[in-house]
């Protein structure tokens, strides 16, 4: 252990008593400023003791006397955020859709919020211009599955498809071909007549022998005339939208495996002025009626 | 003054202080979690995960989805505006370890139960490109070829109820079964699977009835999530319940 102090000649510093080569470490103190932020910071952490929630005791933690919480001041911006929303939001519920499109501050309000509402919630499957992919209807289109009216959208929203809502909206394609419903050669004649619906070039003969076939299987939900209905979400076969493809082997294999999409409900996870303003965002993507 | 010098010139004397201030930040913030009873929230609804739900959460924890995938909604509003209520630290109680993680990449995935449907799960994993154009996820296609390893799952549950969850002598000799009767569309042990644990959904969750997959456990798992503590009950203003 050094007693002796020594200075260096040439700074004025006192040393540390080390020496490599003849070189020797200077004891240079840390800069005051450093030192007092230092002392500083200390003193504020005990104000924050004071004020805020710190230390864990037997039963609890301390409060502080200014009593916050995260948890609270969540709650509190949430709160803010729905009164705010609350004016617009009342209005949008009570208004019918004419009164919404008259009203461009409502259309305009209804809009932004659905619009970023569909971002974080149905984009995932409908995509980001809710273009839809095989299978997630395209919702931008005049095609629509279980009504493209304001209600209508607002219950799918709501109860959604095949979905564990009581009230789902709920239809079932047999699986003619996986469950051996009906022969190999009736599913391939059955989807030449599919075909000819919406007016493409198909076998004629195989469309004659299938017609009372489609008649007793397929028009009680898809129509006599291949319409559609809308009660049993059944799509109409006669135009050019597909939701799961409209080449033969495509068509063949919805016959074969009857596939059916599932759409969450929304109900317990979006609040109502949610709801509503993504009904209004997706009526006026374009197809709305 | 104090002099700082004698610290730095004995280092045994150096150590045995670094170690005193060192433990002093340990026990003021480590040790109350084992004591103190507030920091869980007491709700209703949590109940420990099935044998499926826990092997979807082993391949999820395999597979390293916590690197990009966050199990944790922070009580901040943008993030409780989109993803729901935040998370409760009764929401991770019976998970060893648990999957709240620190990195999205992806988005959050503590309430995701519900939100897709199985077969938007199922075309994400096997190709994410093809229903999320922008996303940057590996495809796992390979999990709806593998076929799901169940001969250990006696183990896995006793190894989780050495560290504190609450499975029954019942549920881990019926663990094989309710692993087969979660997965498989009106199986005979349905009921009895269901009287075990709440809430339980259960499906051929993969698509394919013939065979139970990792991808069967996954998606299991997913839908699950963030979906057993019943909010309707949770008292989020009770002072016990401040944080």
């Amino acid at each position: 252990m050094v007693t002796r102090k020594e200075i260096d000649a040439t700074s004025g510093t006192e040393t540390t008593g080390h020496e490599w080569d003849g070189i020797k470490e200077l004891n240079t103190p840390l800069p005051r400023w450093w030192l007092w932020v230092l002392y500083a910071t200390i003193i504020w952490s005990v104000g924050y003791w004071v004020l805020y929630p710190a230390w864990p005791t037997l039963t609890g933690y301390t409060q502080g006397v200014l009593n916050q919480s995260q948890r609270d001041d969540v709650a509190k911006a949430v709160q803010a955020l729905k009164s705010e929303r609350a004016e617009l939001g009342q209005k949008l519920a009570a208004a019918s859709l004419e009164q919404i499109e008259a009203n461009p501050d409502l259309l305009q309000f209804a809009r932004e919020a659905g619009k970023s509402a569909f971002g974080d919630n149905c984009a995932t499957c409908h995509g980001s211009g809710a273009q839809g992919f095989k299978g997630y209807p395209n919702l931008n289109d005049d095609v629509w599955l279980w009504g493209g009216k304001l209600e209508d959208i607002k219950r799918t929203i709501v109860v959604g498809v095949r979905s564990t809502h009581p009230e789902t909206r709920l239809s079932a394609m047999p699986a003619f071909g996986r469950d051996k419903l009906l022969e190999t050669a009736q599913i391939n004649d059955l989807t030449e007549y599919v075909v000819s619906l919406s007016g493409a070039k198909a076998d004629a003969q195989a469309v004659a022998r299938v017609t009372t076939l489609y008649a007793e299987q397929c028009a009680s939900c898809h129509g006599a005339d291949g319409k559609g209905l809308r009660e049993f979400g059944a799509p109409n076969l006669t135009d050019k939208e597909w939701l799961y493809g409209g080449t033969r082997e495509e068509i063949k294999a919805q016959i074969v495996n009857a596939r059916g999409g599932v759409m969450p409900t929304w109900g317990q996870r979006l609040d109502p002025i949610t709801i509503d303003a993504l009904a209004v965002y997706v009526h006026s993507l374009g197809g709305g009626e | 003054m104090f002099n700082h010098g004698l610290l730095e010139r004995h280092s045994l004397l150096l150590v045995v202080c670094v170690l005193i201030v060192v433990s002093i930040g340990g026990i003021v913030e480590i040790a109350p979690l084992f004591y103190l009873e507030s920091t869980i929230e007491k709700v209703q609804g949590m109940r420990p995960y099935t044998p499926l739900e826990i092997k979807g959460r082993e391949i999820y924890i395999r597979e390293g989805c916590y690197l990009c995938h966050s199990q944790m909604i922070r009580p901040l509003r943008d993030e409780v505006e989109r993803y729901g209520h935040y998370s409760l630290a009764a929401e991770s109680i019976y998970d060893h370890p648990f999957q709240w993680g620190s990195k999205r990449t992806g988005p959050d995935l503590a309430r995701v139960g519900g939100k897709y449907s199985d077969e938007w799960h199922r075309a994400h994993l096997v190709d994410p490109r093809s229903v999320v154009p922008e996303s940057v996820m590996p495809p796992y296609k390979f999990l709806e070829q593998t076929e799901l390893r169940i001969d250990d799952i006696e183990d896995t549950l006793k190894s989780n109820r050495v560290v504190g969850v609450p499975y029954s002598e019942d549920m881990i000799k019926n663990a094989k079964a309710d692993l087969i009767a979660q997965a498989t569309p009106d199986a005979d042990g349905l009921s009895a699977f269901q009287g075990r644990y709440k809430k339980a959904e259960a499906r051929d969750f993969d698509g394919d009835p013939a065979k139970i997959t990792e991808m069967d456990a996954l998606i299991a798992y997913m839908q699950m999530l963030g979906t057993l503590v019943d909010f309707k009950t949770y008292q989020a203003d009770a002072p016990e319940n401040r944080r």
